[in-house]
């Protein structure tokens, strides 16, 4: 275990009861800015791997590490007080595209040693304001919940059992390369992030220790559901027995269009609340219009309305989008986490409460 | 007594239901599928699905079955229950489902390593869990037992197995009893005692069962069965007992269970007398399958003719045959319209008699209507290809309308439902409905009266408009007048002197057709209406005479008699959250416990102090039929989140100026002005020492530099009710449809009053640590009020307008203003915060002429405008000489 761990965790949660946290803006739309080719992503190591690996982002990490970290840094000099590590697709599962499953370990050990190092440097440059790594579980390129044979609604192509196998090797590749943070982002189907967070549970009990949770789903449109079809109450009940550091909401929608779920989660969670939105929606060719301007002051807007506790960007945003937001949150205080009563709290895809 | 009682539907479980088991046997998952549909549609908020059958392979049916859910939205909807004896069948349904599941069930009889070991992993999956009382030695028994192994359960879960104590749900056992076997006998006591004592010492624990064993002994004789699973229900869920397994075909409504046989199914559940079984078996035979006086309520009239059985589900308020009920007597009849007017009028006839003397009540007859209109509505297909053009001759056409500027409908829908029962044909206009419309529509289908209906106190003046309007227009309809603000006195006094024809105030619901029926009366109409103007002139005159005795002051006397508040002495609590708060998706579950419920049975006609009412010897039975009717709804609303409840709190710095407005300002510089708020000061001449009141008096007043501060709010829980409502009325539920919006009303209320709390102590902070029970709050036994402009203390609506732009009330809840400023949704408050100590609420009474002048001018208004919003509150006609009026 990395020594120092107990501490940046009070750390962090000194840092989050005074201040609404930073969260970095998107990996994906900077590496687009540096415009690589197929040689770039192979590097050296894989030169002469038997599939094209253009579009692995997380392979980056291995053959374009200075690219990552200068990302990184670039973020932090922005104003993020997290970090999360650039391993959204480094599960066994996902990788499997590539024929690079037997990597997961590494690229998510690598993924979080790169942002360590970032972030430790930021450090020591303003010691009291410490920053910090999340080590990113994306949501893997397959679904537990959700049939991929229109004939038949009951096949799976993916099982728990394989999805806690692949999260338990990442997860350990991101605590051993210095993670303070796990987050389990970018969920479309809760039944992938359950069984993330029962291989978590499982792998700090192995430790003997544990890091701060956070969980982030997706509302994927407009109807104000998951992929897999919940609401944002069932969400929460779905993945509350997990006790996480915080919930939110990431990607998909842009800030206007998660702004009631996020306010919604805000009523309901007893836990710190995190959102990072998209910059808007998607135009016609894919891009991302939203200026910093406009997203830090929707943004800005859910701090003055007390409604987040951490915000960062997502799909569209850089680091100009973080430092606009850093400005709009300046000097505003934390969502208070409220005290739910407790209560008989189920879910299927819409959220149920046993009301005495 | 009905509490909040989770049923689980079974019907998904191979070992309850042998349909489901031969179809899963037979691989027909598709057609188990459509169970699970049926089941959630109908109501089962959690599906408990259970595979272990001999001859199935149980896990993989379980995960196979579960899978094929999770692709049915209308199914996966509700949490599941993943019931199995097998662990193993258990962790593989667990890792199916993306919700969180409850697990059905684990226990101690393995000892404790085992029990911790599955307790682990339910945490892990995230699941709630069902613990029998089940350990080494054995199923538990004796209450002593059970509770012992639950409590010992439950230290084990929580201490060690870091299980949140809410999700933990014990099933003591229920064991079948008058099984002639002497042991057996206290089993039904002891899981109600067990329940008790688990509620009580092992905190949020839950309690469960599967109800229909305790009554095993009587299979065969489903009447004692239904008797016995109502009566333990009725005692278990008193005791505490939150959910269960209950095929609702197998209970029966408590109170309808007959005396005697209620008095021995208890002896024995209860385990009353050593003789119990022997006494229940001596008169069991008697209700078995359909001893008359046992089935009056339940099935056995089902075997009379249709007629008899039409004319029951009428009085019953039964829709669940009446389809078929129906069909059957149209295809007996020789013309559809026969059963419209033969059976189906029958029925209703006996309603009416039963509702005119007192034997039937409200909330009964509209459950009539329901029935009625379903099968009216079945039968005018039938009518229509006829191609005849009669349909049954209404005894009269009654247009009923909620006046322009209001949104408030309960009243005229429940007005409406009654007179259709009555055979009269209504047309109903909705709300916010102009006078012209009312007018051009009351000439083109000819009706015989029209209906006017308001709620806030500027439907009075346009109510006034429309009888000045029938009355230019040549109309001699009898006009009636209902609703809550409207009074016999200012129907007598403002609008039966507009109006040549009749004119009559309807005081409740109960009393429309008696006025409706006088009125179109061949014989009595004349005679009936002369009367009333008769009544009515009195009235008047009385009034004119009342008026000349109580004396007013003049404005400027009346503010020097304004209450005296040390305002040196006064230090200001500064709000602790300043400026605006918003609260959007506000936790309904949390208000429902708020509830007011006076109100409630007022608005069914059924009048009485809450809870009491609900044993009221004549209305007691009704009244919770209604109030159970509520609940459900209630948790229907909560559950499929039909309404949003939203709401927002300004709090700003805020000082009076010039005796009666109070400024509110931007911040604590004092200097920029949001907004006034003008309030008006009573007159009356009081004989002795009374201050002369107005809102603006328990504001600081500016000059004495005391930085005060004033809240403002809106609530609403209506948004979604309409559209909900709509669809019921097109069911033809109008039951239901005005439960809603009864519901909707109550939930705003207890929003106010919940926020109001708030207000005091967190977003205001005036009384940190304040501590009433909802009882005391109702009494508004706390410090600081709440008024609402356009009630007693600030009659005056528009300042509505003000209040709404300062909180940006239409943006940040959906709530707008109608023209005569009533909030739509009707479900919606909203009001001021005033916090000194002081503080009260008062009525205005009548006010002079030259404080209207006054406030006209303050507002930037004419006299003429102010003198229409503030009609109701004038102490003189315009006009008119004040003086003439009071001294006619």
């Amino acid at each position: 275990m990395a020594r120092g761990m107990g501490d940046r965790t009070e750390a962090l949660e000194a840092a989050a009861s005074q201040r609404i946290l930073l969260l970095d803006g998107a990996m994906g739309t900077m590496i687009q800015q540096h415009e690589l080719g197929e040689d770039d992503y192979r590097g050296s190591r894989f030169a002469d791997w038997g599939q094209p690996l253009k579009g692995d982002n997380d392979l980056l990490i291995l053959t374009q590490p200075e690219i990552i970290g200068a990302i990184h840094r670039a973020y932090l000099d922005a104003g993020a007080d997290i970090l999360e590590t650039n391993t959204f697709n480094a599960t066994s599962i996902s990788q499997a595209d590539y024929g690079l499953s037997d990597l997961a370990y590494e690229l998510n050990r690598e993924g979080a040693r790169i942002a360590r190092e970032a972030a430790d440097a930021k450090t020591a440059e303003t010691p009291d304001r410490p920053r910090f790594v999340a080590g990113a579980l994306g949501p893997t390129n397959r679904t537990a919940s959700i049939s991929p044979d229109v004939e038949d609604a009951g096949a799976r192509n993916v099982t728990f059992e394989d999805l806690r196998v692949a999260y338990a090797e990442a997860a350990r590749g991101l605590i051993d390369g210095g993670s303070d943070i796990l987050l389990v982002e970018t969920v479309f189907d809760t039944l992938n992030a359950k069984a993330a967070l029962f291989a978590i549970d499982e792998l700090f009990e192995d430790l003997g220790a544990t890091l701060p949770v956070m969980i982030s789903g997706t509302i994927t449109d407009l109807s104000g559901r998951t992929l897999s079809g919940q609401t944002t109450g069932a969400f929460w009940h779905s993945v509350r027995h997990a006790k996480p550091f915080a919930v939110g909401l990431n990607c998909a929608l842009g800030a206007a269009e998660l702004r009631a779920h996020v306010a919604e989660l805000a009523r309901i969670a007893d836990t710190r609340v995190s959102a990072y939105p998209n910059a808007g929606l998607p135009n016609a060719f894919g891009g991302y219009d939203e200026t910093p301007d406009q997203t830090a002051a929707h943004l800005g807007e859910w701090a003055q309305s007390g409604i987040v506790n951490m915000v960062g960007g997502c799909c569209g945003t850089t680091p100009d989008h973080i430092r606009a937001i850093a400005e709009a949150i300046e000097g505003m205080p934390p969502r208070e986490i409220p005290e739910k009563p407790r209560r008989l709290r189920l879910s299927g895809l819409e959220a149920f409460e046993l009301v005495q | 007594m009905i509490g909040n009682f989770i049923n689980i539907g079974e019907r998904t479980n191979v070992a309850g239901s042998a349909k489901f088991r031969k179809l899963i046997l037979a691989g027909d998952f598709e057609a188990a599928l459509a169970i699970a549909r049926d089941q959630v549609e109908n109501g089962a908020q959690i599906i408990d699905v259970n595979m272990d059958e001999g001859m199935l392979d149980g896990l993989e049916a379980m995960v196979r079955f579960l899978n094929l859910i999770a692709g049915e939205p209308d199914i996966a909807r509700v949490p599941v229950m993943i019931d199995s004896s097998k662990w193993s069948v258990i962790e593989a349904g667990l890792r199916c489902v993306q919700g969180k599941a409850i697990v059905n069930s684990i226990s101690l009889k393995e000892g404790d390593a085992e029990f911790l070991r599955q307790a682990r992993l339910v945490r892990r999956y995230g699941a709630a869990v069902v613990v029998m009382a089940f350990d080494e030695q054995g199923q538990a028994e004796t209450a002593d037992r059970k509770f012992e192994i639950c409590a010992r359960a439950y230290r084990l879960l929580t201490e060690e197995a870091g299980i949140a104590p809410e999700d933990i749900i014990f099933d003591p056992n229920i064991f079948a009893v008058a099984t002639g076997i002497e042991e057996h006998d206290d089993y039904a006591r002891a899981f109600i005692e067990a329940t008790r004592r688990i509620r009580a010492e092992l905190p949020h624990a839950h309690v469960s069962g599967g109800v229909s064993n305790v009554s095993f002994s009587f299979r065969g004789n489903d009447t004692v069965r239904e008797a016995m699973h109502s009566c333990f229900l009725y005692h278990a869920i008193a005791a505490g007992m939150d959910m269960g397994i209950v095929n609702a075909g197998q209970i029966t409504v408590y109170d309808d269970i007959p005396e005697e046989l209620r008095e021995r199914v208890e002896d024995v559940l209860l385990n009353r007398r050593p003789d119990a079984t022997d006494r229940l078996l001596e008169i069991a035979e008697r209700y078995r399958g359909g001893g008359a006086q046992a089935r009056t309520i339940d099935l056995s009239w089902r075997e009379t003719p249709v007629r008899d059985r039409l004319v029951h589900a009428l009085v019953h308020g039964i829709d669940q045959y009446v389809e078929a009920d129906t069909e059957e007597a149209r295809a007996a009849a020789d013309r559809p319209l026969a059963v419209i007017e033969g059976p189906l009028m029958d029925g209703m006839n006996v309603v009416g008699d039963l509702f005119g003397s007192g034997k039937m009540f409200l909330p009964q007859v509209v459950k009539s209507a329901r029935v009625m209109k379903k099968a009216v509505a079945y039968l005018l297909p039938f009518i229509e290809a006829e191609r005849t053009s009669d349909v049954p001759e209404a005894k009269g056409r009654i247009l009923t309308a909620t006046v322009k500027g209001d949104v408030h409908d309960i009243g005229k829908n429940i007005v409406g439902v009654v007179l259709q029962c009555n055979n009269y044909e209504v047309i109903d206009l909705g709300v916010m409905v102009p006078a012209e419309r009312i007018l051009e529509t009351a000439r083109k289908e000819a009706v015989d009266i029209i209906g006017l209906s308001g709620l806030i106190t500027p439907s009075l003046e346009e109510m006034c408009h429309v009888a000045r309007e029938m009355k230019r227009q040549n109309f001699s309809l009898p006009l009636l007048i209902g609703g809550a603000t409207t009074s016999k006195v200012h129907t007598a006094v403002k609008i039966a002197p507009g109006y040549d024809g009749a004119v009559v105030h309807v005081t409740d619901a109960s009393r429309a057709v008696g006025v409706v029926s006088n009125l179109l009366s061949e014989v009595e109409a004349e005679g009936y209406a002369a009367g009333i103007r008769a009544d009515y002139d009195r009235i008047r005159q009385n009034r004119a005479g009342g008026d000349a005795t109580r004396k007013r002051i003049p404005l400027a006397a009346a503010r020097a008699n304004k209450p005296i508040i040390e305002w040196a002495d006064y230090r200001p609590v500064k709000p602790a959250r300043p400026g605006l708060t918003v609260l959007p998706q506000y936790d309904l579950a949390e208000l429902t416990t708020r509830i007011d419920w006076q109100p409630f049975f007022n608005a069914w006609d059924l009048h009485g102090a809450f809870p009491t009412i609900l044993d009221d010897p004549k209305v007691g039975e009704t009244a919770r039929s209604l109030y159970a009717d509520a609940q459900a709804m209630l948790q229907r609303i909560i559950g499929e989140r039909w309404i949003e409840a939203r709401g927002i709190v300004g709090l700003w710095p805020a000082n009076s100026v010039g005796d009666d407005d109070i400024v509110v300002f931007a911040d604590e510089d004092r200097s920029t002005v949001l907004a006034t708020i003008h309030t008006l000061r009573q007159q009356m001449a009081w004989d002795r020492g009374k201050p002369n009141l107005a809102l603006a008096d328990f504001v600081a007043p500016f000059e004495t530099g005391t930085p005060d501060y004033v809240g403002g709010f809106t609530v609403t829980a209506g948004l979604g009710v309409d559209d909900i409502a709509k669809e019921f009325e097109a069911a033809h539920d109008d039951y239901s449809a005005i439960m809603l919006k009864a519901l909707a009303d109550r939930l705003a209320e207890a929003f106010a009053e919940r926020l109001h709390e708030r207000v005091r102590k967190e977003f205001w902070g005036t009384s940190p640590d304040e501590d009433l029970d909802n009882r005391a709050l109702i009494a508004e036994s706390y410090a600081g009020i709440r008024p609402a402009p356009g009630y007693p203390a600030c009659p005056d609506h528009t300042e509505k307008r003000a209040l709404f732009d300062l909180l940006g009330v239409e943006q940040a809840l959906g709530v707008t203003l109608t023209e005569s400023f009533a909030m739509w949704p009707a479900a919606s408050v909203s009001g001021y915060y005033i916090a000194h100590p002081d503080a009260r609420y008062f009525g205005l009474g009548r006010i002079g002429r030259d404080q209207v002048e006054d406030y006209a001018r303050r507002k930037a208004m004419t006299v003429a405008e102010a003198e229409r919003w503030l009609a109701p509150s004038l102490g003189y006609v315009p006009g008119a000489e004040e003086e003439t009026a009071n001294a006619a």
